[in-house]
């Protein structure tokens, strides 16, 4: 039976109303602002723009507080904005050798050229609550950090993998030009390129892409990974201007990138060497990129003639069709909205085949 | 087509790219008389990175951009393309670049051009110091096979 | 390369409005074949028209490589759509739009028609034509209530292309201001 509805505008109207006003909370308590948010909240905020594909520190602010703090909805939010944007040109493509570096650390050579550069980690923290911070008021307000009587770190600080590469003991990752798939413009296919891969992995879900990456460290698709170097800092973008003919640096964004340096006792095709997996993330998200560099080493299993052992890391539909929060959002949320028809229909069938099991129960008797 | 002939005009628009916008607006608060060629627009450019930091390209994300065109009362054009959404800044940057290849070539470059470049070096550099303050220093335990 | 100022102008100056305004008549032009309609917004260089500059600009942008045919690939216009639009130029087996006189496009057969799994992936010509009525070979198909008229260079093309459905090229048909649509769906007989 098909039962046609109408109506709810009121009762939606109210229920944004009432959103706003949650949102809001207690008026008692002063209203964040973006730049709070942007500058107090900004691994959050790295998030959003990782994930919503879009690096504008100002805009992921308003989407989290817009969101109530829901990053998933922020991403949302963002992903939506940016359909709006005219798709002025690409980038050419970022030289991270040319990074500021904030931090740059390698957990397979210790005296590496530019140092170890730890940066504003929490790895030495203990994770005990800092209670002063719930004091609010002047004592938020750190002294300084002490700077180094050495000097600034190196201009450019040089990849860890271009030592080894210099031995012949890693892959090489030959330069190319070739002009990327872009899965925002056209529906992914598969079996993708490793581009098309990495792009799915820098905007998938950071929960996502770290339980891909944990499950290959636990023996699903293993890939005897260590991070050959992992670097955070300021990278120029440069454009191609088309009214001028030349590339202009028009500004810069954070990025963490994260190198994997694995294992490899040779196969079929290729030699016994080290293999590479890359992560590169807008933002500092550090776990994000080292995820990125595990899964995406996981997915490189026929490339590099390995065995494909049934591990969902090595899965390249699984990882790619299941990797965006966006997606998977909106399809687990769907149904929550009415699916009354169906819902009838089902209902129909479960009564007709209750009254059929019945009749032959009593005919059996 | 080398980088060289332009690295004037390149190393100024990378300047007024990354000026913060209100320090640019209080560097130009009197803009010259202007047409705009190109409206300040409001758009994203796709940036990319290189698998393996050298390999071949792939997309990481998008930025958002505003560029904006501007001539002069003496038919000079100017350019901007700026990082962010702020339309004031992508215009003023436009006025810079066309004031730059004109008479007023050198009065801009010393008020508006060089200060915002020594704003930028000192802030780049005080973070690399405090950077550079957290490289690790190791000292290597005497072991039974060194000695 | 530094640009010619005379490309810096003719562009929309009111790119949301004008911009939406030409879409709608682009739109209403492919749904409705033979229809003519009016648009404006656009000084391209010559020798374009008017309303092929305005086709360009709300159709093509950096994503949408472009191939410019005959007299139309000219120093003045490759300056105009580097600045206004961005648009890759390519040889016309690669391109997702073409611009130029019937006759320079031809063989119009180099140009794609997309794929049995994405039709989508076809070029679309903008073709200067130097007459648009609604006198000459007859017009039949979705979009069109019975039968309409439209001054074609040829039918042959259409026929073979018609053929080729649900892949094929679609056409804009512009002189001056006005411009017509000839999506590939359409039938077209000689009368």
């Amino acid at each position: 039976m098909y039962v046609a509805v109408k109506g709810g505008e009121r009762a939606i109207d109210n229920a944004h109303a009432w959103l706003a006003e949650e949102r809001r909370g207690d008026p008692a308590v002063p209203a964040l602002s973006i730049a709070q948010i942007r500058e107090q909240m900004a691994l959050a905020v790295n998030r959003v723009m990782a994930e919503g594909s879009l690096y504008d520190p100002d805009l992921a602010a308003l989407a989290i507080k817009q969101a109530r703090g829901d990053l998933i909805e922020a991403v949302f939010l963002i992903r939506a904005y940016r359909t709006t944007l005219p798709r002025l040109t690409a980038s050419r493509p970022v030289d991270t050798g040319a990074m500021a570096v904030d931090r740059r650390v390698s957990a397979t050579f210790k005296d590496l050229p530019g140092g170890q550069v730890l940066g504003p980690t929490f790895d030495y923290t203990h994770r005990l609550l800092d209670f002063a911070l719930m004091a609010e008021g002047p004592s938020d307000t750190p002294s300084t950090p002490p700077v180094a009587e050495s000097g600034p770190v190196a201009q450019r600080v040089p990849h860890v993998t271009s030592f080894l590469n210099r031995d012949g003991l890693i892959e090489a990752a030959t330069p190319s030009d070739i002009t990327p798939p872009d899965l925002t413009r056209e529906p992914m296919e598969l079996p993708a390129t490793r581009p098309l891969r990495l792009q799915a992995l820098t905007r998938g879900d950071e929960g996502f892409v770290l339980s891909m990456a944990y499950s290959t460290q636990r023996g699903y698709g293993r890939t005897h990974a260590f991070v050959g170097e992992l670097r955070i800092g300021m990278v120029p973008v440069k454009v191609e201007i088309p009214e001028l003919g030349f590339a202009v640096e028009i500004g810069e964004v954070e990025l963490t990138e994260c190198e994997t340096v694995n294992q490899f006792k040779g196969s079929k095709t290729e030699p016994p060497q080290f293999t590479r997996g890359y992560g590169l993330v807008f933002g500092q998200s550090e776990r994000k990129a080292i995820a990125m560099s595990l899964v995406d080493r996981a997915l490189r299993w026929e490339e590099l003639g390995e065995d494909f052992t049934g591990a969902p890391a090595q899965d390249e539909e699984f990882v790619l069709m299941h990797c965006d929060n966006i997606q998977a959002t909106g399809f687990l949320e769907h149904i929550k909205l009415p699916h009354y028809v169906d819902f009838q229909a089902e209902l129909e069938l479960v009564r007709r085949l209750r009254t059929e099991a019945q009749a032959m129960q009593e005919a059996a008797e | 087509m080398t980088d060289a002939p332009h690295a004037a005009r390149k190393s100024w628009m990378a300047t007024l790219a990354k000026a913060p916008p209100a320090r640019l607006q209080a560097l130009m608060p009197d803009p010259p008389p202007h047409d705009l060629l190109r409206a300040p627009e409001v758009g994203a450019v796709m940036v990319q990175g290189r698998t393996g930091a050298t390999g071949a390209p792939f997309n990481l994300g998008e930025m958002t951009v505003t560029r904006a065109s501007v001539r002069l009362a003496c038919g000079t054009v100017g350019h901007a393309w700026v990082q962010g959404r702020d339309k004031a800044h992508a215009r003023r940057a436009a006025l810079a670049d066309a004031l730059l290849q004109t008479d007023a070539a050198p009065a801009t470059m010393t008020q508006i051009i060089a200060p915002l470049q020594a704003e930028a070096a000192s802030e780049k550099a005080e973070r690399a110091a405090k950077a550079a303050g957290t490289k690790v220093e190791f000292f290597t335990m005497v072991r039974g096979d060194n000695v | 390369m530094t640009l010619h100022a005379d490309a810096l102008s003719g562009g929309f100056t009111d790119a949301p409005t004008q911009s939406a305004r030409a879409f709608r008549a682009v739109l209403e032009a492919m749904a409705r074949p033979g229809t003519i309609h009016t648009v404006e917004g656009a000084a391209p260089p010559a020798p374009l028209s008017l309303a092929a500059g305005v086709a360009l600009l709300t159709l093509a942008d950096a994503t949408t490589p472009m191939h410019l045919a005959g007299a139309a690939d000219c120093q003045p216009v490759r300056d105009w759509v580097a600045f206004h639009i961005g648009a890759p130029l390519v040889s016309a087996e690669d391109a997702d739009f073409a611009l130029g006189t019937w006759a320079a496009l031809q063989p119009v057969t180099r140009f794609k028609i997309g794929q049995p799994d994405y039709p989508d992936r076809s070029a679309t010509l903008i073709v200067e034509v130097d007459r648009l009525t609604n006198h000459g070979p007859a017009l039949t198909g979705p979009g069109i209530a019975l039968v309409t008229w439209l001054s074609l260079p040829e039918t042959a093309a259409f026929h073979a292309n018609r053929a080729l459905f649900p892949l094929g090229f679609d056409c804009l048909f512009t002189f001056g201001n006005r411009l017509a649509g000839l999506p590939r769906s359409t039938r077209v007989e000689k009368i």
